[in-house]
């Protein structure tokens, strides 16, 4: 056959991986035609809503529904006395724990679920909510966790034995009522000594503040009960669908293959959409009750008041060095404030998450974390915003400790960390506290980086600068952020993976349809990342179809195979590779049938691009095409008919993508003001699938962390209110506070990943956190500060400004 | 309640009218009463600027503005603006750009852009950073957005001058 493309056409033709292909998923949402969870309206749906405590520590004496009932249009009210007969006014945490559905006898935060109130319609439900009559007794609060270890206050009376003695927790002892596991990691003794005997130790402590993923989209479901058939439908903003189905079926008692659960179109996620809230729970109950539809949506105050915040770890460091700056020592311990509910979305092994990943990019030899979790009078439900399991506040942690190093030994921050990265040929490199870091090149990173900017020639400017501020020519500082980080994604291998006992292995199955096209459907669920355009892409390259020809669906437990969602960067790492490795089934069995086709042996043909060539006679070959054709309407002896194929991929290793920030920030002295002159970020995330949306990743992610560093966080007053419960008072930034960035890479694939990609979504976010943070701290480096908190708004730098005496 | 109040709307070239009590807010109208999902609700207090609709030639962040209050009026929504058949410029860039990831803000985010290029056809990085300033984007970092606004721009500008 005579074949008129080149090869290089038929590689442009498939849009395979490495390249920039628009993204498929943009005509619905540019036109107004995106499927949210809002969006869903079924037959005389009901919607549902809570009446919240006012308190964040309280006894509940009475809870009055009748004049509640008596609201035109409402229908049912629900209170933890209804939940009760049915064993669901408390449920299974992601951790371990338990969480009260409605308020059972008292409250333990602000905005805690109370009653739910469904009624005709949003309206209805308002006004059912306000004639709901709770009578409170107040007791007292704790905002403080290290006041909360001191107090007699027991905040938990399930916690606690016939004598007030705390009993043991899902991970081992607990030392107090309000104190809920302490988990440790590394070498305690050795780590100690080698630190109390070193020539140079550097101690800081540093508070990495409370905040929220806040996705514009706010969580909610719709659960609908079909009693004619047994089943039951919940549609919701679920970044894990199949888990979701899993916990409802465990809770409820209704058998799985009953339950369908439906992720639509998910309006960003960034680990606020893992866990399992109440309203869920109340929705599915609450349909059961009244035999319609219920749907249940967060307005952004339950949001930022109620689901899952992020951090809030107050972590003590020591850092130990010989006088030419090489690490030999680091010590870790954090205070975790995960408020009136262990309900941190960590796999069950790792209480305090992938915190141990905090000797970072450093060949640190010796070194032990320990992490003590605690009760508060807060919203309950640590996520991992936007990072992989506390990733995020071990990226700080170590990357602020750096730079506290950097002014112990009076170094260069930037020569510190060169000295200190772990070598190219150290990987695969097993770290102190553990993990096995998979591949890196951290120097050749980091030397493109400082190049890329002229480091010294900022460092140059920055003195000058500080010199014309000493003489008075200006207001303005200068500040240089750096930042390198590594990333632990790609959870996980069963092995030591889980969420609720469920191991994290994630799947794809793939059906090619008779004229060459497909359809492949995969565990995960995109919030925005581009699953349809980046996963058909990898399925382009490994099985030669045109990435237009393929088709990709998640979020849909009744067709999907079962996997444990997205979030944790694991996509790519796990579900991509899922994708590969069915797509080499697809290609095995394919070269059987073309072999067949071609009347030779099956080593005889091999796969190129996108067809099966009988070697040594390029002329002599059958498209993917054909062969899919062939695979449905002829008898092929030994083969059965049809072409499809799934893999269930279990990662023999997590994969650790890293990156390389430098920030350059003014700061005005007498306001506060910053301004992000430049923001340089190299990732390095493996093999590179869609270079666009990598890049729009980075760009997202930086954003998110500008906002964390500089300005948004979860306050709290001493009573336990919340002062940050809308967008007024919650920062988000605009396009007006958002500099524009440059971004770069280098490419070390994973050794282990069928194709060599890391995951890159959350690795902007954990890098971009510490490089704002320390530009800020950086341009107040020359008088004398080593640390300042989080977040660096306005007030607090200008605050940071006149404590070091540069308002007099 | 009893006290509905008699509405007429234009909505995307179409007259609606309905009963509705004085309490209800435009975007339950357009989404609840009318079907129009393409305005989302983020924040319900005009910060973020999903639900954005032009009322009368001026972008209005319907979440917080009652549906008597644009009685008599012309509303255009995301819908009103392209389909599949005849995309607005912005919409094409947007895509053509990756000006969005999610989607749940691109329905405002592109409503506020036409009037932004209405108001001022040629404008400067910063004009469209200012301009755009009440729409909130917590995945694309906003780079991407503005490359596509000014991509639009162009091509808009173009096609006028061709025109003329």
């Amino acid at each position: 056959m005579k074949d008129e493309v080149t090869r290089d056409e038929r590689i442009d033709n498939l849009k395979g991986m490495g390249c920039s292909r628009k993204r498929v998923e943009d005509a619905r949402f540019t036109q107004g035609k995106g499927n949210y969870v809002d969006d869903i309206k079924l037959d005389g749906m009901l919607f549902g809503d809570f009446v919240r405590s006012p308190y964040a520590h309280a006894r509940i004496k009475n809870i009055d529904t009748a004049a509640a009932l008596e609201v035109p249009g409402v229908l049912a009210v629900l209170t933890a006395a209804d939940l009760e007969p049915l064993g669901l006014h408390w449920m299974p945490t992601l951790a371990g724990d338990k969480q009260m559905v409605l308020a059972d006898g008292k409250v333990l935060f602000q905005g805690q679920e109370v009653a739910f109130v469904v009624a005709e319609d949003r309206y209805a439900a308002a006004d059912g909510m306000e004639a709901v009559e709770v009578e409170y007794e107040e007791l007292s609060v704790i905002v403080d966790p290290f006041e909360a270890l001191k107090s007699d206050v027991v905040l938990r009376e399930d916690t606690v034995d016939e004598n007030g003695k705390p009993t043991d927790g899902a991970h081992g002892p607990r030392n107090h009522p309000n104190h809920i596991f302490t988990w440790e990691a590394g070498d305690k003794d050795p780590t100690e000594e080698v630190i109390a005997n070193a020539e140079i130790v550097a101690e800081e402590e540093m508070y990495y503040h409370r905040t929220h993923p806040c996705p514009l989209e706010t969580c909610g479901c719709v659960a609908s009960m079909d009693k004619v058939n047994g089943k039951l439908t919940l549609w919701g903003t679920f970044q894990a669908p199949h888990a979701i189905r899993t916990i409802v079926s465990l809770i409820s008692g209704l058998e799985e293959h009953n339950i369908r659960v439906i992720s639509p179109d998910i309006g960003g996620g960034f680990g606020n959409k893992v866990g399992a809230y109440p309203g869920y729970v109340c929705s599915v109950v609450a349909s059961i009750v009244t035999g319609k539809p219920v749907k249940w949506i967060e307005d952004r105050m339950d949001n930022l008041m109620t689901t899952a915040f992020a951090r809030d770890y107050w972590m003590k460091g020591k850092i130990s060095a010989t006088p030419e700056g090489k690490i030999t020592g680091l010590h870790c311990h954090v205070t975790a404030d995960h408020g009136g509910f262990d309900a941190c979305a960590d796999p069950t092994k790792f209480p305090a998450g992938f915190m141990n990943i905090c000797t970072g990019s450093y060949d640190i030899p010796t070194a032990y974390l320990a992490v003590d979790g605690v009760y508060t009078n807060k919203a309950p439900g640590g996520v991992s915003y936007r990072c992989s399991f506390r990733v995020t506040e071990a990226v700080y942690f170590i990357e602020r400790m750096i730079e506290v190093l950097a002014i112990k030994l009076d170094m260069d921050a930037a020569e510190l960390r060169r000295i200190n990265f772990i070598k190219k040929e150290q990987f695969p490199y097993t770290a102190a506290l553990g993990w096995e870091y998979d591949s890196g090149d951290y120097h050749t990173a980091w030397d493109k980086a400082l190049k890329a900017v002229d480091y010294d020639g900022l460092r140059a400017e920055q003195a000058q600068r500080v010199a014309d501020f000493k003489a008075g020519k200006t207001r303005k500082l200068m500040g240089i952020g750096l930042s390198f980080f590594t990333e632990i994604v790609g959870a996980g291998p069963v092995k030591n993976c889980d969420i609720l006992g469920l191991g994290m292995f994630d799947s794809c199955e793939i059906r090619i349809h008779p004229t060459g096209s497909a359809i492949a459907r995969l565990g995960t669920i995109s919030q925005g990342q581009g699953h349809a355009t980046t996963f058909a892409q990898i399925l382009a390259s490994e099985i030669g179809l045109p990435a237009d020809s393929i088709t990709i669906e998640e979020g849909d437990t009744d067709t999907a195979p079962y996997g444990l969602g997205t979030y944790g960067s694991r996509s790519t790492p796990v579900a991509g590779a899922a994708t590969a490795m069915a797509g080499r089934k697809i290609r095995a069995k394919a070269q059987m049938i073309a072999a067949y086709l071609l009347e030779v042996h099956d080593n005889d043909v091999e796969f190129d691009v996108d067809r099966f060539v009988v070697k040594g006679a390029p002329e002599r070959f059958k498209t993917m095409k054909e062969v899919a054709f062939a695979a449905y309407n002829q008898a092929i002896p030994g083969i059965e008919p049809g072409l499809e194929a799934v893999s269930y991929y279990d990662p023999p290793n997590m994969t650790y993508p890293f990156g390389a920030y430098i920030c350059v920030m003014d700061i005005d002295v007498d306001t506060g003001v910053t301004d992000i002159r430049r923001f340089y970020a190299l990732d390095d995330c493996g093999t590179r699938i869609n270079p666009m949306i990598i890049e729009g990743q980075v760009h997202g992610g930086l954003t998110e962390a500008l906002a964390v560093a500089l300005g948004q966080e979860i306050a709290y007053d001493n009573m336990g209110n919340v002062k940050t419960g809308t967008l007024m008072d919650f920062f988000l930034p605009t396009a007006w506070e958002v500099p524009n960035y440059e971004t770069d890479y280098t490419v070390t694939p994973s050794p282990h990943h069928p194709i060599g990609a890391k995951g890159v979504g959350e690795s902007p976010h954990v890098g971009g956190v510490p490089c704002f943070s320390n530009a800020v701290q950086d341009a107040f480096r020359p008088f004398g500060n080593t640390h300042t908190n989080m977040p660096h708004d306005h007030w607090r730098i200008w605050k940071t400004a006149n404590g070091l005496g540069l308002h007099d | 309640m009893s006290n509905k109040m008699h509405i007429k709307l234009n909505v995307n070239g179409k007259d609606e009218e309905f009963l509705a009590e004085p309490r209800e807010l435009l975007i339950y109208t357009l989404r609840e009463r009318l079907n129009i999902t393409g305005p989302h609700i983020g924040c319900e207090t005009s910060h973020c600027g999903a639900c954005t609709v032009t009322i009368d030639g001026k972008s209005v962040k319907s979440c917080t503005m009652f549906a008597a209050q644009a009685d008599g009026k012309e509303i255009t929504t995301i819908e009103g603006i392209g389909g599949p058949d005849d995309l607005h410029p912005l919409q094409a860039a947007f895509k053509e750009h990756h000006g969005l990831q999610c989607g749940y803000c691109t329905p405002g985010m592109i409503t506020r852009a036409t009037k932004l290029l209405e108001e001022n056809p040629n404008p400067t990085e910063e004009e469209i950073r200012f301009g755009m300033a009440g729409n909130i984007c917590r995945c694309t970092g906003y780079q991407n957005i503005i490359k596509s606004i000014q991509a639009a721009a162009a091509e808009m500008s173009a096609a006028k001058e061709a025109a003329e």
